[in-house]
């Protein structure tokens, strides 16, 4: 790395915004994954569209790799960049452009944070529908390299099926405007292929997200049960009924005694194997009142202990206050958490569910369940002390199995939170040399370089191209063995 | 050898079929595995291969030296009903595909235009989706992954069976809608819903700015159609504009719907459709795009629809248009020519309004163009995807014109 880069950088930027001194770079060592943990060359935090393409095009000038990030609320080390690349924060774009009530639409820059764009778009009647736990603090230029989902992601569609149209900022300092305000592509469907992308493929520089009517009435449902299996054939009664809650969310025993234990004590039954959160909301109230009756008569036949329904908004924000904050509560169980993802078919969630607990004790490890059972998409989180290499070992070995067990129920390693660099192990084991090969040359169709956030997603060892011209050596990328 | 002698060789007699009026020898291959073989014998061969499903939507006219048919691609290897998924070849006729999912009390909510045996694989490569877009969404939110053959003959997966994933990029969306320019779909991964309990259609004949005008007060009054759609009298065989309303869904919504279309409606006359006619209605409206010889799409804002629509009669003239105003979502189906079109596409694209030529006569397609007009920096990277996923050209698929 040129010795002059940093100052160019401040140049471009101003020194306040430039992180240099290590302590301030280690600020940026991780993200939302405490397992992973690589510090920065620099650390540049942009503060204008023009700043930020400037920035790219120098960059691109010395041939340095940087890595965007967004709040760092990510789950899979996607956002963390190492001693060779530059690490570009965008929380300082933070512009809602524009917010267009008629079109149902709205313009941001990437590092405007999800809840504060609901709040904007609330007065107009709408609702900018994706969800995420972390939406007090993530981005949507983090949502859009994601594809981030959420609870109300059931009903309403993760955040591929809300961009529109994306100002994407190339490696090498191009820019490029795909889809447009009514949804229809410029040829190809590239918004669709850039969401999703992990930040490999560029920076979404403007982006516009479709707004939703907010809903007229809601009903929030609080079901407890006896156990895992029932409250997973309760959810999939409610499914073949035809009705799609807006929510439908599961929590086990051991991630309702962290909430109860904690500020966010929701009311939770301590003594429930599992509880389901259910929400049905609409735009005709009587639709939502008649469609809860025969949800709340569903959750019953299908063996639930007791059926609350929140009597007030005071209420329901208490219920979903519980849930959206449970990987916060269960910061009381131990030092450090493994929050997994992974999606199953809905059907096999009762068996999947007894899988996972089997293996947690296998390793004597503390596993609680919290996650969106209406799509199959699990979060089983490993509770764990980092320092402790042994039991650091223990969660990747059990991490392992767990994916095992989702990809041989019929499911894959990752609904919302990414590949990262956390399960570029696992990609070998859903997809062929071919994909992982074709997956890599779209890649570089969009970064010939590959300097735009090294090394994730996509395992390039486990490639067709990587084999063919290796073939003497050994395979890499596979999940490590379990003890 | 010639051509048929070499691929009689490879995939047997029976992959054979009789050719079209172009001569063009057409083979329809029985396995994925079987397309993969073809197509990396036509690239290394260099044979130019146009891609066909069952011949009802798009023109068999691209000039190349064979047709692969997917039309023995037609097996439906899964469907769960408790998961709401299935996987069907692209092959299978979409009629055939709707009565096996009913068979399980399953949905695939899209109602694409053309005729009724029209493939599956043929609907997602064009991403055509009918007037079940309004509550449903485009073609690209029913699928959870697709695998597909390069042109160089790798077979390729994306996506999987789960209802979400985000396990490496999504190379689905890029084969929806890329109209078989990044490789041929072998297989597709559905997402279905609850076969609705419920199902009624309504209509309304009037002027076309005061359908408008009810299509959005629906909107407003919070009813939530599956499908809420414009059709032109010429397209809907009456004599004024139609609005017609499909509800869809739980018995709750659709009464609580019913209950608020009269007051929405401003005082006009919603005439419910039997089933029958309702079947006969969407049909025939389907069935109108594919019958004259050139449709296409284009999708504009919600507030731009009647200017859209406007500019569509103005430089077009009053053809067969159907339109789901609240979806910005367009269709045109007539006769033109290439200059008309290529004006209509450039005033659009100053409008920031994609036009999408779905299909058309090879003359005109090929010099048109399914899309054009790109915004910057987009033509390097789609003729970097295209050289990705077709190293030596062997598809036969007039993306951007000549």
């Amino acid at each position: 790395m040129s010795p002059h880069l940093a100052s160019d950088l401040a140049a471009i930027v101003g020194s306040h915004h430039l992180r240099e001194a290590r302590a301030e770079r280690v600020t940026y060592a991780m993200d939302g994954l405490p397992t992973h943990r690589r510090v920065p060359a620099l650390v540049v935090l942009p503060g204008t569209r023009e700043e930020l393409i400037a920035v790219v095009r120098l960059l691109a000038a010395h041939g340095v790799p940087f890595v965007p990030r967004g709040a760092g609320t990510g789950l899979s080390g996607g956002a963390l960049a190492d001693e060779a690349a530059v690490l570009l924060v965008l929380t300082r774009l933070n512009r809602i452009l524009r917010i267009d009530g008629d079109n149902r639409l709205a313009v941001v820059e990437p590092g405007v944070v999800n809840a504060k764009l609901g709040a904007a778009a609330r007065p107009a009647g709408l609702q900018y529908a994706p969800d995420p736990s972390s939406q007090s603090a993530c981005t949507i230029g983090g949502n859009v390299a994601e594809n981030a989902g959420g609870p109300h992601c059931l009903k309403y569609g993760v955040t591929a099926n809300h961009i529109l149209a994306l100002e994407v900022l190339l490696a090498d300092g191009s820019l490029v405007e795909i889809g447009s305000p009514g949804g229809e592509s410029w040829g190809p469907d590239l918004v669709g292929v850039f969401v999703g992308s992990e930040g490999n493929f560029g920076i979404a520089t403007r982006i516009t997200v479709r707004l939703t009517p907010l809903p007229r009435a809601v009903r929030t449902l609080l079901a407890d049960f006896n156990g895992l299996r029932i409250a997973g054939e309760a959810v999939s009664a409610i499914i073949a009924a035809g009705i799609v809650p807006a929510a439908l969310e599961m929590m086990d025993q051991s991630c309702i005694c962290a909430v109860e234990d904690s500020v966010y004590a929701a009311g939770y039954p301590r003594d429930a194997a599992a509880v389901l959160l259910v929400e049905i909301d609409g735009r005709n109230g009587d639709a939502v009142v008649a469609e809860t009756e025969v949800v709340t008569e569903l959750l019953r036949k299908s063996g639930a202990r007791s059926v609350r329904s929140a009597a007030s908004e005071a209420e329901r924000e208490r219920l979903w206050q519980g849930r959206k904050k449970a990987f916060g509560a269960m910061g009381r169980l131990s030092r450090d958490l493994v929050v997994q993802d992974a999606v199953v078919p809905r059907s096999a969630l009762p068996q999947v569910l007894e899988t996972i607990s089997t293996i947690a004790k296998h390793y004597g490890l503390v596993v609680s369940n919290v996650f969106h059972a209406g799509d199959g998409n699990l979060h089983p989180n490993i509770s764990f002390d980092a320092t402790d290499p042994v039991l650091k070992k223990k969660v990747e070995a059990a991490s392992a199995e767990i994916m095992q067990a989702c990809i041989a129920a019929g499911g894959t390693i990752t609904g919302e939170h990414g590949v990262g660099i956390d399960k570029l192990r696992y990609m070998p084991l859903i997809f062929d040399a071919e994909s992982l090969g074709a997956m890599h040359a779209v890649r570089r169709v969009f970064d010939p370089e590959e300097r735009v956030n090294p090394g994730k997603v996509v395992p390039v060892h486990a490639c067709r191209e990587w084999i063919s011209a290796n073939p003497g050596a050994a395979p890499r990328g596979q999940p490590r063995a379990v003890a | 050898m010639t051509i048929l002698e070499k691929v009689s060789a490879l995939l047997g007699e029976g992959a054979i079929l009789e050719a079209g009026t172009d001569r063009v020898p057409r083979i329809a291959p029985g396995s994925p595995d079987a397309v993969a073989l073809l197509l990396g014998t036509a690239h290394q061969e260099g044979w130019r291969v146009r891609i066909e499903g069952a011949g009802t939507w798009l023109q068999s006219d691209a000039p190349a030296d064979l047709a692969l048919t997917t039309r023995r691609l037609d097996r439906v290897p899964a469907i769960e009903p408790s998961d709401l998924t299935a996987t069907a070849e692209a092959g299978i006729g979409l009629d055939q595909l709707r009565q096996q999912l009913a068979d399980r009390g399953a949905w695939l909510a899209i109602d694409p235009p053309g005729l009724a045996g029209r493939t599956l694989g043929s609907v997602v490569a064009t991403a055509t989706a009918g007037p079940l877009r309004h509550a449903f969404g485009p073609i690209k939110d029913h699928l959870l992954g697709v695998t597909f053959v390069t042109g160089d003959g790798r077979m390729v997966q994306s996506g999987g069976r789960v209802m979400k994933n985000v396990a490496g990029y999504d190379l689905t969306r890029l084969q929806a809608g890329g109209f078989g320019a990044f490789g041929v779909i072998v297989l597709v991964h559905l997402r279905l819903r609850t076969l609705p309990r419920a199902d009624i259609t309504y209509v309304l004949e009037g002027a076309r700015e005061d359908l408008t005008q009810i299509g959005e007060d629906i909107a407003a009054a919070g009813l939530t159609p599956a499908a809420l759609e414009l059709v032109s009298p010429a397209l809907a065989r009456r004599e004024r504009w139609v609005l017609a309303v499909r509800l869809a869904g739980s018995p709750a919504l659709v009464a609580a719907d019913e209950a608020g279309l009269g007051a929405a409606s401003g005082g006009g006359r919603f005439t419910p459709l039997r089933a029958e006619e309702a079947h006969a209605f969407w049909m025939r409206l389907a069935e109108g795009f594919s019958v004259r010889p050139v449709t296409f799409r284009i999708g504009g804002v919600p507030t731009a629809s009647d200017e859209l629509l406007d500019l569509l009669q103005h430089q077009l003239g009053d053809e067969w248009i159907s339109a789901s105003p609240a979806a910005g979502a367009i269709r045109w189906t007539g006769d033109t020519n290439i200059d008309r079109l290529q004006r209509l596409r450039r005033t659009l694209a100053g409008l920031e309004v994609p036009l999408t030529l779905e299909r058309a006569p090879w003359p005109l397609r090929g010099a048109v163009g399914h899309f054009g007009a790109y915004r910057e920096g987009v033509g390097p990277l789609v003729a970097g995807l295209r050289r990705t996923f077709d190293p030596g050209g062997a598809l036969v698929v007039a993306t951007e014109g000549s």
